[in-house]
């Protein structure tokens, strides 16, 4: 199996590590990988974990002094009687979604990027504007096959007639990859018509206008986000614009749309440059940016058709859009708050902009309930997500107090985000962790699945 | 784990009672940490240190193991033993000795165990350190130089020679882990007023433990590889450098 040294990073590109990534051919044998791991003492010390595109913030997917695979992407299986597909872990819903959108489907949940592998979608049980809807990716997975430690290949369902395994099965999904590798998975399709999307834009006054709306819209949209301005202060702070989204029936279409509806053609517009110096983002380029960003958006549109790329991917757009953070990196800063902590985003806002941390992506969303699934991360309510970059000053003690704000509101942190928390943090928002703990203990009682983010949080 | 925000977990001190040591261990950010490990002969002075250390740091494991500068033999079981406690974020070499310049001028022998400790010993550490965190895939060593080392001066030349071969030898150590995750930070402090420096008279810019410390905290979350404490004679030595013999000599024996 091919291998080699690299110096490893999440999406943040913060707190390099550096590990031997192996890359099985496909159809290469993954158990390969985990038997020269598990034959040699040193290697098993440090054990291994999957990544798959890196999309990731923090250190999740990646594994110091360690093994990290990567698995390759592989066919696509679509079964249209069922309405399922199956596909190998290491595919991206970017090459699933150039095979099923022009056959009239898609996938049941997008977060913001397509590149993210099912493995990864799994591993993070991903949510996307459809969340208060429909739920996490994770809740669409109809079966996975998972390697152990035990060089098995155990393929799971959430309904076994098992007890174990479904608890493996829970805690698989949201299980960053800590109870084994996930080399496939089945999960459910949503059928359209087109490949286009109804848009309403508003854009919204202040963080209560924007908060009203899209609780109303709760029960009326199936895709909702907003986008918050985080530097608006006085009368405007929380301004935002709020986008919500249906799949655009045939009827809907009209001119050139209708020659091809489900017409799906993905493109990189611009990419970032390979070196970009620190102190690009300022508080001005970002206020700059989030005034003009707010104005482009229309005070009031209805039924917009747009792409699905322009709607769910807009960053897609532009590669390594990471880069421009500069060489210190950034993080995201992404909590949920039950609907009674609603004041923390508030908080999380006003604190930021104290300390003058520029966030330019800065995403509120509206939760539905959890799946139940022990470190699945969404929760009924709010969610929160704040682009920072790493180098600002005093932003180390500031999260560690909003963490506790948090925590206080009944809330918790994504494992997929988090670069920064403490082992006491997560496991106060995650009241099941022990069910996990369980799990993990019973399937891999030897720790050969880890993470610098498990060794970090003591997963 | 160091995380996204520069906060380490854990960290060892080889020099267990160095004060400059333990004064970058308390400067270093706190609030992720979990584990302090002082490593260093067994005395009294090291015990106190642990348990001032510990008053200081609520909730963090503070402990002491054996470590024999002059032993490097042992190096690797030492480290090795630490680690096996759990991941080295930041391993801080700290230790050295001053001499008597006049003594070795009397008796050259007397340069040995100065050599032994500070270069031998240093080298040893350095190395050993750097091959643990570099099986860890991860982590930072901070060391300590010296001006001393930029341009030795008559006074105390063995002395400056041990931190210039130390220097450079850090120096090249960090440029071969470039693609290890692992760095390296050289720390050049003047005279620093310790327990090492106690009845010498003072040179110019002379500073404390605490400030260097400070510094050295500060240069290490920024990612540089070597810091001058106080910064300003990071310009004073440059310019010490391109003196003429005659005129150095002067300067430096004032």
């Amino acid at each position: 199996m091919y291998q080699r040294n690299e110096l490893l990073t999440g999406w943040g590109r913060t707190a390099a590590s550096a590990a031997t990534v192996a890359l099985p051919a496909p159809g290469e044998d993954p158990r390969v990988a985990l038997e020269s791991v598990v034959r040699d003492p040193h290697r098993a010390a440090r054990g291994l974990v999957a990544r798959g595109l890196g999309r990731s913030y923090g250190d999740s997917a990646q594994n110091g002094g360690g093994l990290v695979l990567k698995l390759p992407s592989g066919g696509l299986l679509l079964d249209s009687d069922s309405g399922t597909l199956t596909a190998e872990a290491g595919t991206s819903l970017d090459e699933i979604l150039r095979v099923i959108v022009p056959q009239g489907w898609f996938v049941p949940v997008t977060p913001g990027t397509r590149y993210v592998t099912v493995g990864g979608a799994i591993a993070a049980d991903i949510h996307g504007k459809n969340h208060h809807r429909d739920g996490t990716f994770g809740a669409h997975v109809r079966s996975l096959d998972l390697l152990t430690a035990d060089g098995q290949v155990r393929t799971l369902r959430p309904d076994s007639a098992d007890e174990f395994e479904r608890d493996l099965f829970a805690a698989t999904v949201g299980g960053m990859g800590l109870t084994g590798v996930i080399l496939r998975a089945t999960f459910g399709l949503l059928p359209i018509e087109t490949s286009k999307i109804l848009v309403d834009t508003r854009r919204t006054r202040d963080l209560d206008d924007v908060m009203e709306r899209m609780v109303a819209a709760d029960d009326s949209a199936t895709y909702s986000v907003a986008w918050i301005d985080s530097v608006a202060k006085g009368k405007r702070f929380g301004r935002g614009v709020l986008t919500t989204g249906e799949h655009a029936p045939l009827a809907a279409l009209t001119g050139p749309d209708l020659k091809d509806p489900t017409g799906y053609n993905p493109s990189m517009l611009a990419s970032a440059p390979p070196f970009v110096p620190g102190g690009l983002l300022t508080p001005l380029t970002v206020r700059a940016f989030n005034e003009a960003w707010y104005r482009k958006a229309p005070l009031s549109r209805d039924a917009e058709v747009q792409s699905i790329p322009a709607f769910f991917h807009p960053l897609d757009g532009v590669g390594d859009w990471n880069r421009i953070y500069g060489p210190k990196g950034f993080l995201q800063y992404q909590f949920a708050v039950p609907d009674s902590g609603a004041h923390v985003v508030r908080l999380a806002l006003e604190e930021l902009q104290r300390i003058g941390a520029p966030s330019f992506l800065s995403v509120l969303k509206r939760f539905g309930p959890d799946n139940g699934f022990p470190l699945s991360f969404p929760m009924k309510g709010w969610t929160l997500a704040l682009d920072l970059p790493a180098a600002v000053d005093s932003l180390g003690s500031t999260l560690d107090s909003l963490d506790e704000a948090v925590l206080a509101a009944g809330g918790r942190f994504y494992l997929a985000k988090d670069s920064r928390t403490t082992p006491a943090t997560l496991a106060a928002g995650y009241p099941q962790i022990d069910r996990f703990r369980a799990v993990k203990a019973a399937i891999d009682p030897d720790h050969l699945f880890v993470s610098d983010q498990s060794r970090r949080l003591g997963l | 784990m160091i995380n996204a925000v520069k906060q380490p977990q854990s960290v060892v001190l080889l020099g267990g009672t160095s004060e400059i040591g333990l004064a970058i261990v308390r400067a270093l950010p706190t609030a992720r940490l979990q584990r302090v490990v002082l490593a260093g002969r067994p005395s009294e002075r090291l015990a106190a240190a642990v348990d001032e250390l510990a008053a200081g740091l609520a909730g963090v494991d503070v402990s002491s193991v054996e470590f024999d500068a002059d032993r490097p033999d042992t190096h690797a079981e030492v480290l090795d033993s630490i680690a096996a406690g759990g991941d080295i974020d930041v391993i801080i070499v700290a230790f050295g000795v001053l001499g008597d310049q006049e003594e070795i001028n009397a008796e050259p022998a007397a340069a040995l165990p100065l050599i032994q400790t500070n270069y031998v010993g240093g080298a040893s550490a350095l190395l050993q350190s750097a091959d643990l965190l570099r099986r860890q895939g991860r982590g930072s060593i901070i060391v300590l130089s010296s001006v001393a080392g930029d341009r030795a001066r008559a006074s105390n030349f063995v002395y400056g020679s041990t931190k210039a071969g130390l220097d450079a030898l850090a120096q090249g150590l960090s440029d071969s882990l470039v693609d290890a995750g692992v760095s390296v930070l050289v720390v050049r402090p003047g005279f620093v007023h310790t327990r090492m420096t106690e009845g010498l008279t003072e040179a110019p810019f002379a500073t404390t433990a605490e400030a260097v410390a400070a510094d050295t905290a500060k240069a290490w979350a920024a990612g540089k590889h070597v810091v001058y404490s106080p910064p300003v004679l990071r310009a004073v030595m440059g310019a010490m450098k391109a003196l003429p013999r005659p005129v150095f000599r002067k300067v430096s024996a004032r």
